[in-house]
């Protein structure tokens, strides 16, 4: 009886190291597939528009992702929500990534879409969904302003209020 | 401690020590297999076999890939191309080898499937076949995305993305995969390490599971008939080798499997060196460039049909979004081969062609996973996007009505 208390207590005293031993090692395995700090911290892209194009696209790279620029000319459909006013100019700010899988969707200048050739998808100018599997409008990505300047990866003003408009709508 | 002696050789010596004879009795001369079986039965050997020979390639390529975003490209198109002495001839094996291979599995898997060698006992053999399924696309995939090419890249990108899907914790599931926010050099050496270590110990592990889950139930026949093995193996035994209904894995066995497994290779080796390219994308001999989405992304043939059934629903059903109704039907498709033998609701054991229902089910079947795979590769606009959501939808019909048919069919053949 005496042996059998003491074997469960072994059991038991070992079910507890090893619990907490596999705990703490599942948690070291999950930090070490994290980004590291390197990647976390890699950065801020300014873009200067003083050089954009009405109607042509530019895309910048940011954390990897291409970022698509667009300033409208007067013909485009203006939104209220989305675009980005600096000064008399309204541009599309957008991570050109589709919503769907990530595909890099095109710039269609004639029926002013961007098109997504993997699976079909179409956004308008402001990079709303219109057609296909994409579940919500391209993503816009944290941005400032600062004169004719574009900062991508901080929180400016306009980001703030169009998170929140878009958040309620 | 075991009596030990003077040894009368070599084999003697190992036998008192490692039982050797007994072994080999065991495992080989008197495994039982059963006579009335054919060519399709040897697909486990081939398997087998194959595994070995991409094993083997592998090792040759490890030795010169770089699993670097800046030298992958390069240490594969270049090094291993052009340098390597027959560093060509590995890989074309190695890829080649990864194609094929899911073809001997689709006839494996469906062979089994049509023989109904998934119940009645045999159930384990089909979840632990199912489950190397599962490693063999995760090394497929992983494998693919090493050379650093565009459809490598955008491959990973893709099916990296499918994660997103998961509620709440999806987009951050995401960027913990690839170790960034992008598909990125972490992303590729960590796929590069379960290439070629974590995922090829598993598929070791599981294949292991897969032979053992035979000893118990024994390998199905041709007619489903269950044979008493201890009587049959007495009799064989005893010498009446004619009329006893089994035969030992080695050498008789074996020794036609071997012959099977000739005839694979020389058709292997004929694709390896004479029609490689259908294995080598034109579009991953341009490097990744995260920049610039190819204009069609698919994925290698064996995946096309799931990569369709996700694809297939395109439009937004009940206030369920498009995207998720893809996730969801590519989660089901993946998922519900595994409950197979319980989904199959008739105890019947017999060749497809005996059983009137299941027959027809089983041909569909194959219909739609062949229209599945053809559309999958063709870009999802117009008519062809109906197709992949008819095509789509009908899969998944087929695998919720089969408890219905299989009922069905067992009341109408008592």
């Amino acid at each position: 009886m005496q042996n059998k208390s003491r074997r469960a207590f072994m059991g038991k005293a070992f079910a507890g190291v090893a619990g907490i031993g596999a705990i703490a090692s599942l948690v070291a395995m999950k930090k070490t597939w994290d980004p590291l700090p390197s990647a976390l911290s890699a950065g801020f892209t300014t873009v200067d528009l003083n050089s954009a194009e009405a109607g042509k696209l530019n895309v910048v790279k940011w954390r990897g992702k291409p970022v698509f620029i667009l300033k409208h000319t007067p013909e485009l459909e203006k939104d209220e929500v989305r675009d980005v006013v600096i000064g008399s100019d309204r541009y599309t700010v957008l991570i050109g990534l589709c919503t769907h899988l990530g595909c890099i969707p095109t710039w269609n200048p004639g029926d002013s879409k961007f098109k997504c050739a993997c699976h079909g998808g179409e956004f308008s100018a402001s990079g709303v969904q219109q057609f296909g599997p994409p579940p919500r409008p391209l993503d816009i990505p944290p941005f400032k302003v600062n004169g004719t300047e574009l900062v991508l990866g901080e929180e400016g003003e306009q980001y703030k209020k169009i998170l929140a408009a878009t958040l309620v709508s | 401690m075991a009596e030990i002696e003077k040894s009368e050789g070599i084999v003697d010596w190992l036998d008192q020590r490692l039982a050797i004879k007994k072994f080999n009795k065991v495992m080989m001369t008197e495994y039982w297999i059963p006579k009335d079986i054919n060519f399709l039965w040897a697909m486990g050997v081939i398997l087998a076999s194959m595994f070995g020979v991409l094993l083997i390639s592998g090792i040759f390529l490890l030795m010169y890939y770089k699993p670097d975003t800046a030298q992958a490209f390069d240490s594969v198109n270049y090094t291993i191309m052009q340098e390597v002495a027959y560093g060509w001839l590995f890989r074309h094996i190695h890829g080649v080898g990864a194609s094929v291979i899911f073809l001997v599995i689709y006839i494996h898997m469906f062979t089994g499937i049509y023989y109904g060698s998934y119940k009645k006992g045999r159930e384990m053999i089909w979840i632990s076949g199912m489950l190397l399924f599962v490693l063999f696309s995760a090394e497929g995939f992983s494998g693919y995305m090493l050379p650093w090419g565009q459809m490598s890249y955008w491959a990973a990108y893709v099916i990296t993305n499918i994660f997103g899907g998961i509620p709440i914790i999806g987009d951050e599931l995401v960027v913990w995969i690839r170790g960034n926010f992008f598909v990125s050099d972490a992303t590729l050496t960590r796929f590069f390490m379960l290439h070629v270590l974590l995922i090829p110990l598993m598929i070791m592990g599981a294949i292991g599971l897969h032979f053992y889950a035979l000893r118990i139930p024994h390998v199905n026949t041709q007619t489903g008939d269950s044979i008493d093995f201890d009587a049959e193996s007495e009799r064989f035994l005893s010498g009446d080798k004619k009329n006893s209904k089994v035969i030992p894995f080695w050498p008789v066995f074996l020794a036609k499997d071997f012959f099977v497994l000739s005839t694979f290779l020389v058709f292997f080796f004929y694709l390896v060196f004479f029609h490689y390219n259908f294995a080598m994308d034109p579009v991953n001999f341009d490097p990744a460039n995260d920049l610039k989405t190819p204009a069609h992304i698919y994925p290698e043939w064996y995946f096309l049909w799931s990569y369709e059934v996700l694809r297939g629903f395109f439009f937004d059903i009940f206030g369920i979004s498009a995207f998720d109704l893809g996730l969801m039907a590519f989660a089901f498709a993946n998922g519900v081969f595994f409950v197979l033998p319980w989904l199959d609701r008739s105890p019947t054991v017999a060749p497809a062609n005996q059983r009137p229902y299941f027959k027809v089910w089983f041909w569909l079947l194959i219909l739609v996973m062949i229209v599945l795979s053809v559309y999958g590769k063709l870009p999802p606009t117009g008519a062809n996007a109906w197709v992949g959501f008819v095509s789509s939808v009908a899969f998944l019909v087929l695998f919720i009505s089969l408890p219905l048919v299989t009922i069905l069919e067992r009341r109408s053949t008592k």
